[in-house]
């Protein structure tokens, strides 16, 4: 008993408030828990977690992986196509958001998006013969997470798409993303028709080489200054890209201009980037992809490395953990609703963005972006209080990502599955709602929860991997 | 008879708080029994002992169960409505008010980074989640108070064994009360500072000695409670000499007191051997062992924990101790018929029931005659129905099988105070003898719960043209909330003889019975006390 016998005494009250009336009256402290049983109750899990707390494996292993998370360069280095630079990338393979899962389980969403993308390939003649392949299995589907590439909704990566190449800098490893078609019939929200299929031939065609070009005149763009800047901006980088896609256009323009192509072919691009305020998204993602990576794989260590979702299935993965997914049923979004909608026409949570949070970004850093908070209802102050409560549940703050509203703090950072298990402070995030049916498009916006089971069954999980 | 039963989901709230919305709605008219509870898997199943739920609940341990008994739908609709009402009303904590907007803390981790500065958690959580969260409390490097119970023996075990490698203190599980730097914990009593430490694997009886510490002029250094399984062999008795050890270093302490049921052998000789080294007096009471066990240099034996108050308070004054005389305090007349000759004791503390159990016992000095109880000194004396009484009964109300989907009894006196007049019904019984526990946790005004019941019963009594005895203790301070003096004469204005501590008590309560029968024509006794 080296500290507590003729020590000032201060109590954590955890279970009976009224024992702290006594305690605070007498001229001690007490500090009152706002405590419920961790893990819905599960006593076994509970038990694993406080062998857990303050491990000095885990806790070794997290600093490690914080360390390279927070030490991470993401650089954009051009534009590649899928079959070319996607590591494991197979000719008859779709990639897509969230963990793996079967044709017959999909979301319609994502169905559609699929058909979209057999239809782009030429591999169909018409839908009806595409959903036929895809049941008979003449495709091979994969999650992006699994061929280092990330997708917002249902994130869909062929073989001929174009891709973000972002390079960490700092280690080398490299991220992928596909390429922001814009709103309304997109291929994300499982639209097929032919405008579609017709806006992503010319993205290969046009917007890409063109993007390329330009590119390379600029050289690698940084993109860790280029978000803060958008923090301070008022985006968060998930919902709200309008800042970043500025930022990132100027950047382009003159890049474009001095790249040597075909005038009109620039017009076009440039006009395609500004009509879409969420354009630098797809960069958003690949860059956390990429910083999140270099985290990924320390034994022991409980930070995630990603959190995504199908559109049926919600799924985490923790670095101690490596490629292993922890899944459980994908949460409906209780969000705000375009007229005329509501949440029985929603989907699931669905995309890959979620790695933006898992990143310290979106819904951790909605303090930056007061002016969505009412897109994903709420207040000023809610958007504040959000990004506070991640601060419990991670283990840092990114010191490159500050954020004004909070006196110029970093964002919270670094999810540890341990502090999310033991709270039950679930991580935000925002998300845009797609209607479940194909190609309708997005119905909705607002922030929702990683549900708890990921984080349970990940804690058991790594619980029998180190010695407790 | 109606009946209403209602989930509310993920809705955690604390066991007390839960008890003392139970008690309120059961004094609703048209209740006749109301529990509210989380619906713990132990909880669920102790409701359905009782035959208070049936079936299946679609229920989890962070829901809300309520469930209502009563005359009417109507009725027990009312108290379901006044139910949600204050489930709805509850104040925000201080954590909030003090930092609006802030979140209070939801783990003790989180805790601990608003403040760095702690060094104890006290965990009063329903017990199958109790043993983590002291395992977490220990490994951020806190102390320990486990006031919850049901943890498991082995779970004690590797949270003792991980807090002595890490020089922490871990008391209990089952630690209902402690004073550490002069800091209430729980169920504790507000008590002087002072010199004299003490170490108690039983609640109630810390509560005891410290009072009368407090009654004799001094006070406390520390009251560590070990929790009622810390002597027993797999245990070791590791917070016993933890804390033996540590109030031999405190300069505050110049005498302890270790109070324990007996422990095992082996564990009494570390015990005994940790704390005649000390190099301070230790008196020692192992409640219900032989005295002469108890060998040493500066150990000083005592039989009760009236005697361990005074041997304590008379080492402390740097006198030798002696056995307490028992005061004369006056005549107090009680008319007994014959046929009047047995004793119940009613107690809502265990280890005053076992206390009260031994040493009446001892004093009725007649082989043939028992002493029957729910928790009996010796198997053979176990009460075969706990809810009839038989010849000398003492019964601990707070036992599990009387605290199933209610109240404990230092809480809600409801159940004493029925069991009170059965008794006084009951033409063989003389004496009715009973405890009132003061301190934080217990009822505000516990005296005053049981005059009523008093009252009734003796009115019901004189009917039958009887005369009961009412023989009871307060165990409080003048300093505690309730106010000792206040209660006693709340008890002395209703005719109950107060005793200064339970052996006095039981003292009192045994003198009537000897003295009746030993004048068998007399209608009229004189007692004394």
């Amino acid at each position: 008993m080296k500290n507590l016998l003729g020590q000032p005494l201060h109590v954590i009250n955890i279970g009976i408030a009224s024992f702290s009336e006594p305690i605070r009256a007498a001229g001690a402290g007490v500090t009152q828990l706002d405590w419920a049983p961790p893990a819905q109750g599960d006593r076994a899990l509970g038990d694993s977690l406080a062998r857990l707390v303050r491990h000095s494996q885990v806790d070794e292993a997290n600093e490690q992986a914080f360390a390279a998370y927070a030490a991470a360069s993401p650089v954009l280095e051009g534009i590649g196509i899928a079959r070319d630079c996607l590591p494991g990338m197979k000719d008859r393979m779709i990639l897509h958001a969230g963990p793996p899962i079967s044709w017959e389980r999909m979301c319609g969403p994502m169905q559609g998006a699929i058909v979209g993308a057999l239809l782009y390939e030429g591999w169909a003649a018409d839908a009806a013969r595409a959903r036929s392949m895809a049941a008979a299995g003449d495709i091979a589907f994969a999650p992006c997470h699994h061929h280092n590439a990330v997708g917002p909704m249902a994130g869909i990566v062929s073989p001929s798409m174009p891709v973000w190449i972002v390079r960490n800098a700092q280690s080398g490893n490299v991220a992928f993303s596909n390429m922001n078609e814009g709103l309304g019939k997109v291929l994300r929200f499982g639209a097929n028709g032919p405008e579609v299929i017709e806006r992503l031939h010319w993205m290969r065609q046009v917007l890409a080489p063109a993007l390329q070009a330009g590119l390379k005149v600029l050289g690698p763009l940084e993109l860790k200054p280029l978000i803060a800047q958008a923090l301070h901006m008022g985006d968060e980088v998930h919902n709200r890209n309008a800042a970043a896609s500025g930022l990132l256009f100027k950047k382009l323009v003159p890049a474009l201009l001095g790249s040597g192509a075909p005038t009109a072919d620039i017009a076009a691009v440039a006009g395609f980037i500004a009509g879409n305020d969420h354009f630098f998204l797809n960069v958003s993602m690949a860059a956390c992809k990429a910083m999140l990576d270099a985290a990924a794989d320390i034994p022991g260590s409980s930070m995630v490395t990603a959190m995504c979702r199908n559109g049926v299935d919600f799924a985490i993965r923790l670095s101690g953990t490596g490629a292993q997914w922890f899944t459980t049923p994908a949460p409906v979004v209780n969000g705000l609703y375009f007229p005329g909608y509501s949440i029985a026409d929603a989907a699931p949570d669905l995309g890959d963005s979620a790695i933006t949070e898992t990143a310290g970004l979106g819904g951790f850093a909605m303090a930056a972006a007061p002016a969505i908070v009412k897109f994903v209802g709420g207040t000023a102050q809610d958007a504040v209080a959000n990004t506070m409560a991640m601060t419990h549940i991670t283990l840092g703050r990114n010191s490159g990502f500050t954020l004004p509203a909070l006196n110029f703090g970093g964002t919270p950072a670094g999810i540890d599955a341990r502090k999310v298990v033991d709270t039950g402070i679930l991580p935000v995030i925002n998300t845009g709602i797609a209607h479940r049916k194909a190609g309708i498009g997005q119905i909705g916006a607002g922030v929702t929860r990683a549900p708890l089971a990921c984080f349970t069954n990940a804690i058991a999980a790594l619980a029998r991997q180190v010695s407790v | 008879m109606s009946q209403a039963t209602r989930v509310v989901r993920n809705l955690y709230r604390d066991s007390v708080s839960l008890m003392q919305l139970s008690a309120s709605l059961g004094k609703m008219s048209g209740v006749e029994q109301a529990s509210v509870v989380m619906a713990t898997p132990a909880n669920v199943n102790l409701l359905r002992e009782a035959r208070f739920i049936d079936g299946e609940i679609a229920a989890g341990p962070n829901d809300l169960l309520i469930v209502l008994r009563g005359r009417s739908d109507a009725e027990l609709g009312a108290a379901m409505e006044s139910a949600e009402k204050a489930l709805n009303d509850v104040p925000r904590s201080h954590a909030e008010e003090e930092s609006a907007g802030a979140m209070a803390p939801k783990s003790i981790e989180m805790a601990l980074s608003a403040a760095p500065a702690a060094n104890f958690a006290l965990i009063s959580t329903p017990g199958e989640y109790a043993a983590a969260e002291a395992m977490k409390a220990l490994r951020l490097g806190l102390n320990v108070m486990l006031f919850s119970d049901n943890v498991s023996l082995e779970d004690e075990i590797a949270l003792k064994r991980l807090a002595r490698e890490r020089e922490l203190l871990v008391m209990g599980p089952d630690c209902g009360t402690a004073i550490i730097n002069g800091v209430p914990l729980a169920f504790a009593n507000v008590v002087r500072r002072g010199a004299i430490g003490c170490i108690g694997a039983s609640g109630t009886g810390l509560q005891q000695v410290t009072c009368l510490i407090d009654r004799l002029g001094l006070g406390i250094s520390q009251a560590i409670g070990t929790g009622s399984h810390d002597l027993h062999k797999s245990v070791g008795g590791i917070t016993m000499l933890q804390s033996i050890a540590a109030l031999a270093r405190d300069p505050e302490t110049a005498v302890l007191v270790l109070i324990s049921k007996p422990p095992a052998p082996e564990v009494a000789q570390k015990v005994l051997a940790a704390a005649s080294k000390s190099g301070k007096p230790v008196v020692v009471n192992f409640i219900g062992a032989d005295a002469s066990a108890v060998q040493g240099k500066h150990l000083f034996p005592v039989t009760t924990l009236e005697e361990a108050a005074s041997a304590a308070v008379a080492l402390a004054r740097g006198r030798r101790p002696t056995t307490p005389r028992v005061p004369a305090n006056g005549a107090i007349a009680v008319r007994l018929l014959p046929t009047q000759r047995y004793i119940r004791g009613l107690y809502s503390g265990g280890t005053f029931c076992y206390e009260a159990s031994l040493l009446l016992g001892r004093m009725l000095g007649d082989a043939t005659a028992r002493v029957w109880s729910n928790t009996p000194v010796v198997k053979d004396d176990a009460l075969p129905d706990v809810w009839h009484s038989r010849e000398h009964t003492i019964i601990d109300l707070g036992d599990d099988l009387f605290t199933r989907g209610r109240p404990h009894p230092m809480i809600d006196h409801r159940l004493r105070n029925e069991r009170l007049l059965s008794e006084a019904d009951d033409p063989e019984v003389a004496v009715i003898l009973f405890d009132i526990v003061l301190g934080f946790g217990a009822h505000p005004n516990p005296a005053g719960e049981i005059v009523t019941a008093i009252g009734a019963a003796q009115a019901r009594a004189t009917k039958k043209k009887r005369q009961i005895a009412f023989v009871g203790f307060v165990c409080g301070t003048p300093a505690d909330p309730q106010n000792l003096e206040r209660q006693e004469s709340t008890l002395r204005a209703a005719g109950v003889q107060l005793a200064p501590s339970n052996a006095a008590a039981v003292r009192l309560a045994a003198s009537m019975i000897a003295r009746k029968g030993a004048a068998r024509t007399s209608r009229k006794v004189a007692v004394t006390r």
